[in-house]
């Protein structure tokens, strides 16, 4: 009887279309919004995978990788000092002004390295060398820093060229790729000693320290021991990007405002899904009716709904998935908006779905449920 | 598991025998009883019309003793089955091994094909697709319709769309065959095909069919006919009564 369930679906093609359609839609708008939000979440943790560490130890009430509450710089040898830990080295990150060629300010992430070991480098060079920033004013920008600074220049900033950081001269000697922040500035890498430099004069200045545990530790382990002997607040990869996406979730209206925009779409979905389905069912009542009066119990056609719904759900979740990736190849290479479409996004929206087909279905059992087979004899 | 009904017998010939039964839709001031302490016997062998005026509680009986509706006192009692002591789900099961139906409006679902419209009843009775199929194409061929095996519901004329409503409640070789105003939407010639179909149905062993109708054309085919009037038997018609009643609507 299955298969004829599906003809009978597939046969009523306004009704098929407009069911197919409605779960699409549903499917679309929740995994693109969300993919979208997953985008912008992992923008906000950028910082740990363009400058790969495996503890970041920052002031004490500091509650996520973007916030920078400035240190003493003999933080640093207080951190070596601590057992388990294998080396750990200052670590300078700022918003800072550049002037592009025709005068304008535009904003920058500064990052200052440990000139020695050069530890929280950008993950990919894409020309010039990493190793030259180790003479006075030199830099490495990423891409976006190409874009934004060459306003106003016969040709794109390239290595070799200078260009000014809150008055002084920064001369690029490489070009790297970076994942892009959450604020959207560029990147500009430099040595920690030259920050200094660049950035306005303060008490403080050490932002981060970047540390590695020793062989046969965990980052875990020697973390929890700088917090304990230094005072200072130590996190692991994973501790410092929940914080800083719990941190987005509890100070921001980015979720919510992404969430209602995937509730709209779920609503949506069970609204036109629901609507759709129930009435296809009003429409075969009577054929529902003789099935019954021939003997289909209620088990057999409330399993025949259910296909029903599930095959629509299965068809419109494809297409709303495959229309959501579309999107995503569409936008990636502009990096605008940001677009992050993972297995528990995917996951996500099959849940939805499934809720979306089990409520469509459940109006057409109740109705099927209470109908008298007797029906089929009336006018 | 449930209980099979194919093999069931009546002490004697009846095929259907209703008791006293009852039957009241609604409740307070609409409370309407369409079957009033009815009683009413078909047997073995025989095309059975049930006649009267709209109203007078004939579909209310076919429903009843189809077991498609619930009554509310009276014994019904189907080739020896009592449908008052069995469950939902067991009369569903009855219905399903014994019952065929024969629909006013045809009830055939029009986005399937005529011969998967047809193969509905074997198909819920567990029969494997590709045999229900062969076996629904045999009976179209049966009933003259074995050219339009793969048309739909839509492209046949009424005629035609009957005689696969008479297939489908042919092709599981049910023993009782219960049909409500089969004729109504048909011109004379093709009512005539059709009766001639269901008589020849009816005089199958170990089967009857059972005929609610309007259509005084069809009176001739009856082996017995039952009058109602305001929810009771008025009379019933066999032998010589029968053909003067005959005589009388014609």
């Amino acid at each position: 009887m299955y298969h004829l369930a599906l003809k009978m679906l597939m046969g009523d093609r306004a009704k098929y279309v407009m069911l197919v359609g409605g779960l699409t839609f549903a499917a679309l708008l929740m995994t693109q919004q969300n993919s979208v939000f997953q985008g912008i979440l992992s923008w906000t943790t950028s910082h740990m995978r363009n400058s790969r560490a495996s503890i970041w130890v920052v002031e004490k009430n500091v509650e996520q990788v973007n916030e920078t509450k400035a240190m003493r710089d003999t933080d640093v040898n207080r951190v070596r000092s601590v057992a388990g830990v294998d080396f750990a080295v200052p670590f300078f990150q700022s918003i800072l002004q550049a002037r592009a060629a025709d005068g304008s300010d535009k904003p920058i992430q500064l990052i200052g390295l440990h000139a020695a070991t050069l530890v929280g480098r950008p993950p990919v060079m894409v020309a010039g060398d990493l190793e030259r920033l180790r003479l006075p004013n030199t830099v490495v920008i990423d891409q976006l820093a190409i874009q934004r600074l060459s306003i106003g220049r016969p040709k794109p900033l390239g290595l070799g060229d200078t260009f000014e950081i809150n008055d002084r001269e920064a001369r690029v000697v490489g070009i790297c790729r970076t994942e892009r922040h959450f604020f959207g500035y560029p990147y500009v890498f430099t040595s920690y000693d030259q920050a200094l430099q660049f950035a306005p004069r303060q008490r403080k200045m050490l932002s981060m320290i970047l540390a590695e545990p020793k062989p046969g530790l965990t980052a875990e382990q020697v973390a929890r021991t700088i917090e304990r002997e230094t005072g200072l607040k130590a996190f692991t990869v994973p501790e410092f990007s929940r914080a800083t996406i719990d941190f987005i979730w509890r100070n921001t209206g980015i979720p919510a405002s992404f969430m209602t925009t995937i509730i709209l779409g779920f609503v949506v979905g069970v609204a036109v899904s629901g609507q759709t389905f129930y009435s296809f069912v009003l429409e075969n009542i009577r054929h529902l009716g003789a099935l019954k009066a021939m003997g289909a119990s209620n088990a057999l056609l409330a399993r025949m709904l259910l296909l029903q719904a599930f095959t629509v759900g299965l068809i419109g979740y494809g297409i709303g998935i495959g229309l959501a990736a579309v999107f995503g190849y569409a936008v990636l290479p502009a990096g605008q908006p940001p677009f992050l479409l993972d297995a528990r996004t995917m996951i996500i929206t099959a849940v939805a779905i499934v809720f979306i087909c089990i409520f469509a279905a459940l109006l057409g059992i109740r109705r099927v449920a209470k109908l008298e087979a007797a029906i089929v004899f009336r006018a | 598991m449930h209980t099979d009904f194919t093999h069931t017998h009546a002490d004697d010939e009846a095929a259907v025998r209703a008791v006293g039964v009852t039957k009241t839709y609604g409740r307070g001031d609409s409370r309407t009883v369409a079957l009033k302490n009815t009683t009413f016997t078909t047997r073995e062998g025989e095309l059975h019309l049930v006649v009267g005026p709209s109203g007078c509680g004939k579909t209310t009986l076919l429903s009843v003793v189809a077991g498609t509706l619930e009554w509310d006192s009276g014994q019904i009692e189907v080739f020896g089955v009592k449908l008052n002591g069995l469950k939902t789900a067991d009369i569903t099961t009855f219905r399903r091994q014994n019952i065929g139906f024969i629909f006013q409006q045809f009830n055939l679902i029009p986005t399937l094909t005529t011969v998967e419209n047809v193969s509905v009843p074997l198909l819920l009775g567990g029969t494997k697709r590709t045999e229900a199929e062969e076996r629904s194409a045999a009976m179209l061929q049966e009933v003259g319709l074995g050219d339009k095996l793969t048309k739909r519901p839509g492209d046949l004329s009424g005629g035609q769309m009957q005689r696969v409503a008479i297939a489908r409640a042919l092709v599981h070789k049910p023993r009782l065959i219960i049909c409500d105003e089969p004729t109504s939407a048909l011109d004379s010639t093709t009512g005539h095909h059709i009766m001639e179909l269901l008589a020849g149905a009816a005089r199958a062993p170990g089967r009857c069919v059972i005929i609610v109708t309007h259509d005084n054309r069809t009176y001739g085919y009856a082996d017995r006919i039952t009058e109602m009037e305001d929810g009771q038997v008025k009379q019933v018609y066999a032998n010589g009564a029968l053909r003067d009643f005959i005589a009388t609507h014609r």
